[in-house]
């Protein structure tokens, strides 16, 4: 499991709980657009070595089929993975949304 | 290819779409940490960075239960929440506390030193970012020497902080305190090894990990974790666990970076003259006579 984004934003009083949140991984904003650069896998050269996964801060590295793959609405372009990529897997590209 | 430290983790994420700064070391720390103690972590959060970036109503980035304590009060929660939980029947959980250097060395110290005392069991990780970042960078017990702050401007007399960082692994020792141990974000296997062993120790856990903060450090969101690791090998900053009374450093490097270099990459540290960077060698050079007269290297 892991927080993900929910469909209802906007709560009547009643719905509202007496805590500082709502449940556990109730989200309800991305990160998107507090990015400048985007990190980009090129999927032909990673070796699935996870380096990445590990150190990026947001958690938002997965990896599938053997390949490092970006969860582009919480990654805040930070650039950490793309400097522990030993093999230089992951380039940045300036952000243009 | 198989990544040893990634595959004894959980895949799941405990700690996403948090608001921290991009490249914040904090958030490495806990986000590796819940990765190791799973779904029934219990997590406390003092006031500070990682409580600011969590819950922010209605968002709670944290996927296991957590809570935030008064600034002051991690290990007493986490005390409370340790012996509830045991009242209630339950067993299968993990009572950890995130605190920042300010929460940990500064007004957490009496409550920690307390629930050591008891020998309460949970865990307890104070993430360091040298100083008060939360409230806009002023200085704390675990500023070092040198580091411009809010509070210790750098000007012409007085080059930043005058002060030492407080020792708070070798003060959590001397509660003979089941663990204890230093750790770095730049060295993220060892880390997440110190967690995992924790979380095998009954009683009082403490971890002390360096976890750097771009914005008040003054380095790039991308040089976090190579900074975090050039502490250690410039020898600022050292590997090590208290166990059984003993001291044991995990880490030794061969020849020693260069301090100046590690200073000169951040802003907090661009002020220090060459007068400053030797009163920083010295220091680090009587820290390792310490180590090496008092810890044994396996
Ligand atoms: C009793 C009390 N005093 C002061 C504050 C204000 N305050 C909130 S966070 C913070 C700084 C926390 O610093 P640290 O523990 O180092 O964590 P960081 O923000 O660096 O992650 C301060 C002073 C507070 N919340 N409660
Ligand atoms: S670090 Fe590089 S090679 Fe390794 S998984 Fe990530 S992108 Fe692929
Ligand atoms: S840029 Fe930063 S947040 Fe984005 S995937 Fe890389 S390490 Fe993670
Ligand atoms: S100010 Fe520093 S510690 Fe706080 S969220 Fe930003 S990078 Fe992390
Ligand atoms: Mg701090």
């Amino acid at each position: 499991m892991k927080p993900f984004l929910r469909e209802k934003k906007t709560f009547s009083a009643a719905e509202i709980p007496e805590a500082t949140a709502f449940e556990a991984g109730y989200l309800v904003t991305v990160n998107s657009g507090w990015r400048s650069i985007r990190p980009v896998i090129d999927t032909g050269r990673c070796i699935g070595c996870e380096q990445c996964y590990l150190y990026c801060p947001d958690g938002v590295i997965a990896i599938q089929n053997g390949k490092a793959v970006i969860d582009y609405d919480f990654c805040k372009g930070c650039g950490i993975c793309a400097k522990i990529c030993k093999i230089g897997a992951i380039g940045t590209e300036a952000e243009h949304k | 290819m198989a990544n040893p430290t990634a595959e004894r983790l959980s895949r799941d994420e405990y700690f996403y779409g948090h608001k921290a700064c991009a490249g914040c070391g904090g958030s490495l720390a806990v986000r590796a940490a819940l990765k190791v103690l799973g779904q029934n972590a219990v997590s406390v959060l003092p006031a500070g960075c990682m409580s600011a970036v969590g819950f922010n109503f209605p968002q709670l980035c944290f996927s296991n239960n957590s809570i935030i304590s008064t600034f002051a009060g991690t290990a007493s929660m986490l005390t409370g929440i340790e012996t509830g939980l045991r009242a209630k029947g339950y067993s299968d959980f993990t009572a950890v506390g995130f605190a920042g250097d300010g929460g940990t060395a500064d007004i957490g110290i009496q409550a920690l030193s307390g629930a050591i005392d008891r020998n309460d069991n949970i865990i307890y990780i104070c993430y360091d970012n040298e100083a008060y970042m939360n409230t806009g960078i002023q200085k704390s017990g675990l500023t070092p020497f040198g580091a411009r702050t809010t509070t210790t401007p750098a000007g012409a007399n007085i080059h930043g902080n005058l002060r030492p960082k407080k020792n708070m692994f070798e003060i959590a020792a001397a509660h003979d305190i089941p663990y204890a141990a230093t750790a770095s974000v730049g060295y993220l296997p060892d880390f997440i090894k110190k967690v995992e062993k924790a979380s095998r120790i009954k009683g009082t856990k403490y971890i002390h990990v360096i976890a750097p903060c771009p914005t008040g450090w003054g380095i790039a969101p991308d040089e976090t974790v190579e900074i975090a690791k050039e502490v250690v090998d410039c020898g600022l900053w050292y590997l090590a666990e208290y166990e059984n009374g003993e001291f044991t450093l995990n880490h030794k490097p061969k020849d020693f970076t260069s301090v100046e270099a590690y200073l000169k990459k951040q802003g907090r540290f661009k002020h220090l003259d060459l007068d400053d960077i030797k009163t920083v060698i010295e220091s680090r050079d009587k820290k390792w006579a310490f180590i090496e007269k008092n810890f044994t290297y396996q």
